[in-house]
């Protein structure tokens, strides 16, 4: 099975990439947008047919290394 | 004999035998110890070195705190052994959970490399006691991800526990904004652990052990070290 995972800054954390890009977008002529965050994504295949299982596995690895629970949220989304 | 002490070294670590010398310098006993080893015995001290473990991938710190050896490192800690992590060391300490907080990209997207001083806010650990009082110390920062961060609970906590060491400072040592290079909660650039054996900074000491590099401030951390 085919996952995708968001790993996303928390609210309210600071991202300095994201302000700087959005600076950018400004310059381009781009004044509509008003605020830029940049996280990661994740792609990964996964050995487990059964997708509740499938899911608790990344959910734990996600936990322990894909997101760091002090400053990331990350979401879990199957891919078609 | 002095100080029987174990330098870490991760695949990308890059600082391990710049602290390995100062380590030296100071009559330290100093061996490196590869990341895929499963023993850590009979040491002192235990220095997670600077540099980029890994590539920094994913994030800075992440991958490193995985290796076999870091499982050894933490059982150390827990035992009240002396873990001292400088730069990414620093980062690895707090991914693995012995030290509280994470750290962000700096506030202004750039690397920064350049002396700054810190002003020594404990000097009531194995790691600063022999900092003489009100001195600051002007030692070197190199780093891209130094932007300490922890959530208003866990700094009140650091705050009323003694826990943080080092504030960058201006050079008369006070901690103002415009001495924060990297956006830093409260200036941190250097924290402990509850218990006192744990510490993190991303300043580098073994870059301030002799005249000829600058500045020998750094030599008062590791005479701490040294001396009780």
């Amino acid at each position: 099975m085919k996952f995708v995972i968001k790993v996303r800054l928390k609210k309210g954390i600071l991202d300095p990439q994201g302000k700087t890009v959005n600076q950018a977008l400004h310059h381009l002529g781009y004044e509509q947008i008003r605020d830029v965050r940049i996280g990661k994504l994740i792609e990964v295949e996964i050995d487990e047919s059964d997708p509740r299982k499938a899911r608790q596995i990344l959910e734990e690895a996600s936990q322990k290394l894909l997101a760091n629970p002090v400053i990331e949220d990350f979401e879990i989304q199957p891919e078609e | 004999m002095g100080v029987k002490s174990a330098v870490i070294v991760f695949p990308g670590s890059n600082c391990d035998a710049d602290v390995y010398e100062a380590l030296r310098l100071m009559g330290a006993q100093v061996e490196y110890v590869w990341h895929k080893e499963r023993r850590l015995d009979g040491y002192d001290l235990v220095v997670l070195p600077g540099g980029f473990s890994y590539g920094d991938y994913l994030r800075a710190g992440a991958i490193a705190r995985f290796s076999p050896i870091m499982q050894e490192v933490v059982r150390f800690a827990r035992k009240g052994g002396r873990v001292l992590g400088i730069c990414n060391g620093f980062q690895i300490l707090t991914e693995a959970g012995l030290l509280p907080g994470a750290l962000l990209r700096n506030q202004n997207l750039r690397f920064i490399c350049k002396f700054v001083h810190v002003r020594v806010e404990n000097t009531h650990t194995p790691f600063t006691h022999r900092i003489p009082d009100q001195k600051p110390l002007r030692i070197p920062i190199a780093h891209g991800e130094g932007n300490y961060f922890i959530d208003a609970a866990g700094l009140e906590e650091l705050e009323a526990n003694g826990q943080i060491v080092f504030r960058y400072a201006t050079a008369d040592n006070r901690v103002t904004p415009e001495a924060n290079p990297n956006g830093s909660v409260g200036n941190i650039a250097g924290i402990i652990n509850r218990e006192g054996n744990v510490l993190g900074m991303m300043p580098h000491p073994e870059r301030a052990v002799e005249a000829l590099l600058g500045s020998e401030d750094g030599r008062w951390v590791f005479e701490s070290l040294m001396t009780g």
